[in-house]
């Protein structure tokens, strides 16, 4: 039997978000508190009674409908009640017995959750939030992460989450922010935004080697379908909305290949190209293609285009590192930050060779900072072992071993380790 | 605008109840009739009522149990809505779901200004 504990985890990031997105709609997004508690008490009951009577058929279904009966017990409490406004056109009819149930229905019919979903997550990067504050509510109310993950994601603590959070609910109680597509005007600079923690959500899933299997699975899945709303309607049709897509696509098309059955990293030297899904590559050539509009080149676009030219090429050897150079460049230009002057370092590597690498280490921006990344240290580690400096090599694998919290990652610095005695 | 209130008699819902599906259908033409109401912003309030229910009389206050009155003669339900005059308000009331019944009716009444 499916472990229920499970299927509510992974349902509970998949069908949250739709339906955090539906209740804000009804309460208000001030009651996001309320549109929270419902779904929170949806779950609790749902792991109550399929653990006694078995999981339902349709499981979303179920969910949904307990979700729906709760709201409507909640406006039979409380129409009257000062904390909600059902005023607006659209809320009007739930006030009466005779409309609520028929109301409620039309309410959370399919087609529209998709919009509310979309809504919800520009109203999450309303311009008043700050950023560290958007992609925390948007990772918490749209894709059910619990606090110690985005904990972990922002390498914070539960608590300056909490505070996050807290201080976004109090913003949306006070300013009553309307759920709506926003004005072509503010449309780019808020879709930046709602990309921005698209993608960190698909790193987090890509790139974290803690979380267990199904969890990786569907952070990716949700980071992509976030963004596939975008593409799909048409008021958020923006190159860089296709680029990020692109750029999705091609890194899921290989997330299977890096790792082994047991979960341990495959470098990409060592990685079975031909496990790599050439579905999602088309579909990511594709994006690209639906990407190569206006006049503005987005960092996605460039990213997109390194990751594309690794989705390329046939072998590790046949890898056009040149072409791939020349993009960190750009793309070191246009926004530079720790880790693409680290991947540019890989690039310097491959095409001008360790001891190249070295120097331009040498001059990094904000060396500080980059010596808190695992990274920095591995690639040192790496640029070392290739000059035959086995001591330094040694110590930055070290260092690098100390700074992940991946076991996976530690696991292959440690290989590195030995083979260096080798 | 004046305000008018719209009382619905009659009607077979239990019946009609019978059928979900028959039912549900109903019930979406309460919300297109009511729903075209808002978007006019001619609506105010609708509640349907049980047919359970006291009643209180006269300076002795006493208290009787319903039902009052015969079933087809009983206030089912009311709506009030915001209309120009007594034929806008009826003409309003005329794409009532209950007229879908041959026993339903509404009965439609301004409410009127009290003047001291």
């Amino acid at each position: 039997m499916l472990d229920t504990n499970k299927l509510t985890d992974h349902l509970f990031r998949h069908d949250s978000g739709k339906m955090v997105s539906v209740l804000t709609k009804i309460f208000g997004t001030e009651n996001l508190e309320t549109a929270e508690d419902v779904v929170q008490q949806t779950f609790i009951d749902a792991i109550s009674i399929w653990k006694l009577k078995g999981i339902p058929d349709n499981p979303s279904a179920w969910l949904f409908r307990v979700a729906k009966n709760k709201a409507i017990d909640i406006i039979r409490r409380n129409k009257h009640s000062l904390q909600y406004d059902f005023s607006d056109n659209e809320r009007k009819l739930l006030t009466s017995e005779y409309t609520l149930a028929t109301t409620m229905e039309t309410l959370w019919k399919e087609e529209l959750v998709k919009d509310d979903l979309l809504r919800m997550m520009f109203a999450c990067c309303h311009p008043e939030i700050s950023e560290e504050n958007q992609i925390t509510l948007i990772l918490k109310t749209l894709c059910g992460f619990s606090t110690a993950e985005i904990a972990k994601a922002f390498l914070t603590s539960e608590d300056t989450v909490s505070k996050r959070l807290y201080r976004t609910k109090e913003f949306f109680r006070e300013k009553k922010i309307k759920l709506a597509i926003p004005s072509t005007e503010e449309l780019k600079s808020r879709t930046d935004a709602v990309l921005n923690s698209i993608y960190l959500l698909f790193n987090e899933g890509y790139n974290s080697t803690n979380a267990e299997q199904l969890i990786r699975e569907d952070l990716i899945d949700e980071a992509m379908m976030l963004c596939k709303l975008l593409t799909e309607n048409q008021h958020t049709q923006l190159p860089e909305v296709f680029a990020l897509m692109a750029l999705m696509c091609f890194h899921a098309a290989r997330s299977e290949s890096r790792l082994t059955s047991e979960g341990e990293i495959i470098l990409l030297p060592y990685q079975d190209r031909s496990k790599w899904n050439f579905d999602l590559i088309f579909s990511g050539s594709e994006y690209m293609n639906k990407a190569a509009f206006g006049n503005e080149l987005s960092t996605y676009h460039i990213e997109a285009a390194i990751a594309f030219e690794h989705c390329k090429a046939e072998s590790f050897s046949k890898t056009n590192w040149q072409k791939i150079l020349e993009l960190y460049e750009l793309l070191c230009r246009i926004s530079s930050s720790p880790v693409t002057e680290l991947n540019k370092a890989v690039a310097v590597m491959e095409v001008h060779g360790a001891a190249e690498a070295l120097a331009s280490l040498e001059n990094i921006s904000d060396k500080k900072k980059m010596e808190t990344f695992y990274l920095y240290h591995s690639l040192l580690g790496e640029i070392h072992s290739r000059l035959h400096h086995s001591v330094e090599a040694k110590k930055y694998f070290e260092n690098a071993a100390r700074l992940t919290q991946s076991d996976a990652e530690k696991k292959i610095l440690k290989e590195k380790i030995i083979a260096l005695l080798n | 605008m004046k305000e008018y209130l719209l009382l619905f008699r009659g009607g077979d819902g239990k019946n009609l109840r019978q059928s979900p599906e028959k039912w549900q259908q109903h019930m979406q033409r309460w919300a297109a009739w009511m729903g075209e109401m808002t978007q006019q912003g001619k609506f105010v309030g609708a509640q349907p009522l049980s047919s359970d229910g006291k009643q209180i009389t006269g300076t002795k206050k006493t208290v009787t149990d319903g039902p009052f009155i015969e079933g087809k003669e009983m206030v089912g339900g009311y709506l009030i809505c915001k209309a120009s005059t007594i034929d806008e308000a009826t003409g309003i009331a005329n794409g009532c779901p209950i007229l879908e019944f041959d026993n339903g009716t509404v009965e439609v009444r301004e409410i009127q200004e009290m003047t001291m």
